[in-house]
């Protein structure tokens, strides 16, 4: 088994004693397409600081594609391409100069990185700024610049922090079917994002950080099997009125139906009920079924559920450290 | 992987930030060298005579061409480094397989590319003042490089320490102009009171200034051996220091 990326005991105690990272232990394998989840402070950012070298560890060990960073950093960096949460590049180069010197920073040549920089920039839709100042771009652009930046030297693994944060949905996912191809194409990507829906589309595999400790590791399948409750909404036909709806829930005591107006209907569903049998109950009462979606992102319910069970078990065991100490 | 393209890119990047803005970094030092011409060399110096065994316009060029050399040099990089920090593009380097060394490289080398560029212009407006005497080129161009190496080396450890923009006009506000103007560029140190000549020793500026005026006239006030070896001690210290803050990452990693 190739790893991609071993981290194991990793530590940061940044210069005012503030402990992000309290020994963190996680794999990434080659190819996969990993999501990095957690709340703001969590330590995400500062993962991907240490395993960049923008951020000094003050313990444990990294190692990208088997080289460690203490011992082999320059090796280390050259199969890493970051797109970082900020915009870090200069604001008044102009794209195509931004994206030739960072090749050139990785030793490709300049014919070379233009004929990359043509490559990217054509993909990512940004070929007709390339003589602009990279301060004309929307916010949108800059986000594709900078995943073309990060892609000039053809890095082994692409870590994304947050690239789609305040990027309109067309252009999300257009930017995640380009991931997507990436991905494909055998680069190891690492993704860290808030939007929860976007690491359950694009990732195999999950860790869930939080407060400087991992609380989940593993597969994006595994963790929604421990989902036990979704909520589907339905859309109903013009003809049901509040009166019919209330009849109809308080006569289905199997189910937990919510009446949300008199043209919609909410239900909790767990795994051992099926839609069959909401859809019989639903016909019984000449109830007819417009069209019927998945209410919240599931996803996003366990990491509501995950980082408040970790929260819930420091509250307990501070109150516990009080009542020992009275 | 290929240390020169890296440091290459790094040069481009600079010398291509400098004549971007040329108005603003090549347009000002010769504007501001005219003035002194004009003023300290034309309207003042026709009434001072002789400095040096000179007319006192020849007197002040190399002195004139240095000033603008030492502060281009030192003002480019720590402008460009301060701004690279503060938009955090100087993460592309720092994520990117460069050596520190080629880091230090190419920006000092842009530094000394336009201290240099601007002492050529610099040298040619004063053509249009006096007749200019090349007494050893090769003096000129040793002592040229490597002052501006020195000052583009003083430049980026002032980038590397600022968190301001502020920070980085204080030591060429509060220090190099003192240090410049008490460099024996308008006068010759052998007039001064015994005393301020020992003190003016230890200023490293004189020893620029002078060797500098040598390659054009001939004439020194300090011996062109204890010149060099005080800029080399410079360059070394300098470049030491810059490697070891950029390998710790002082004021670039957290």
């Amino acid at each position: 088994m190739t790893y991609a990326l071993e981290i194991s005991a990793l530590e940061k105690t940044y210069k005012g004693g503030f402990q992000a990272l309290k020994g963190i232990d996680l794999t990434v394998k080659q190819g996969d397409f990993f999501a990095l989840l957690g709340p703001n402070g969590a330590g995400k950012s500062t993962s991907i600081g240490v395993i960049t070298s923008l951020v000094n560890k003050t313990g444990g060990q990294v190692k990208v594609f088997g080289y460690d960073i203490d011992t082999d950093l320059e090796k280390a960096k050259s199969f890493i391409g970051l797109v970082p949460q900020e915009f870090n590049f200069s604001q008044f180069e102009p794209l195509i100069h931004i994206l030739v010197n960072q090749a050139g920073y990785y030793g490709v040549t300049k014919k070379i990185a233009l004929e990359r920089a043509e490559k990217y920039l054509k993909q990512l839709e940004l070929w007709d700024k390339r003589d602009e100042p990279a301060r004309t771009l929307s916010g949108g652009m800059k986000r594709r610049l900078m995943i073309a930046r990060a892609l000039m030297h053809e890095p082994q693994i692409l870590i994304l922090d947050e690239p789609t944060a305040g990027v309109d949905i067309e252009l999300r996912r257009s930017m995640w079917s380009f991931l997507q191809e990436l991905n494909q194409q055998g680069i190891t990507i690492i993704l860290t994002t808030h939007y929860l829906e976007e690491a359950e589309t694009l990732c195999r595999n999950i860790a869930i950080i939080d407060g400087g400790e991992i609380v989940e590791d593993t597969s994006m399948k595994k963790l929604l099997a421990q989902l036990d409750l979704e909520t589907f909404v339905f859309d109903l036909q013009d003809n049901t009125t509040i009166a019919t709806l209330t009849q109809f829930v308080a006569q289905s005591p199997t189910m937990t139906y919510r009446v949300i107006d008199d043209h919609t209907l909410e239900v909790d569903l767990n795994k051992s009920q099926n839609l069959n049998d909401i859809f019989k109950q639903l016909s019984a009462a000449n109830i007819e079924v417009l069209s019927m979606r998945n209410k919240s992102n599931r996803l996003e319910a366990l990491f509501v559920s995950l980082i408040n069970k970790k929260s819930n078990a420091a509250v307990a065991t501070q109150q516990s450290a009080v009542v020992g100490a009275n | 992987m290929n240390n020169s393209i890296a440091l290459k890119s790094i040069l481009t990047k600079e010398i291509q930030r400098f004549m971007r803005i040329w108005v603003q970094t090549l347009v000002p030092p010769a504007i501001t060298i005219s003035l002194y011409f004009v003023i300290f060399g034309s309207l003042i110096g026709s009434r001072i005579g002789e400095m040096g065994g000179v007319d006192y316009m020849s007197f002040i060029v190399p002195g004139l061409i240095m000033m603008a050399v030492i502060t281009n040099s030192y003002s480019n990089v720590a402008s460009s480094f301060f701004s690279a920090k503060w938009q955090r593009n100087v993460e592309e380097m720092l994520v990117a397989p460069v050596p520190n060394w080629v880091i230090v490289a190419g920006y000092v080398g842009g530094g000394m590319c336009r201290g240099i560029l601007v002492g050529l212009i610099v040298t040619l407006v004063s053509l249009l003042f006096v007749d200019i005497q090349l007494h050893n080129i090769w003096v000129i161009i040793a002592t040229v490089t490597l002052t501006s190496a020195t000052f583009a080396l003083g430049g980026l450890i002032n980038a590397i320490f600022a968190g301001s923009f502020d920070d980085i006009s204080i030591i060429p506000t509060f220090i190099l102009t003192p240090l410049t103007y008490l460099g024996g560029v308008f006068y010759s140190i052998s007039l001064l009171p015994e005393f301020w000549q020992g003190v003016s020793q230890i200023n490293p500026i004189v020893y620029m200034v002078n060797a500098f005026r040598y390659g054009f006239l001939g004439i020194s006030d300090v011996s062109l051996v204890s010149a060099f070896a005080v800029i080399t001690f410079f360059i070394v210290t300098l470049f030491t220091v810059a490697m070891v803050l950029i390998s710790k990452g002082i004021g670039l990693r957290s």
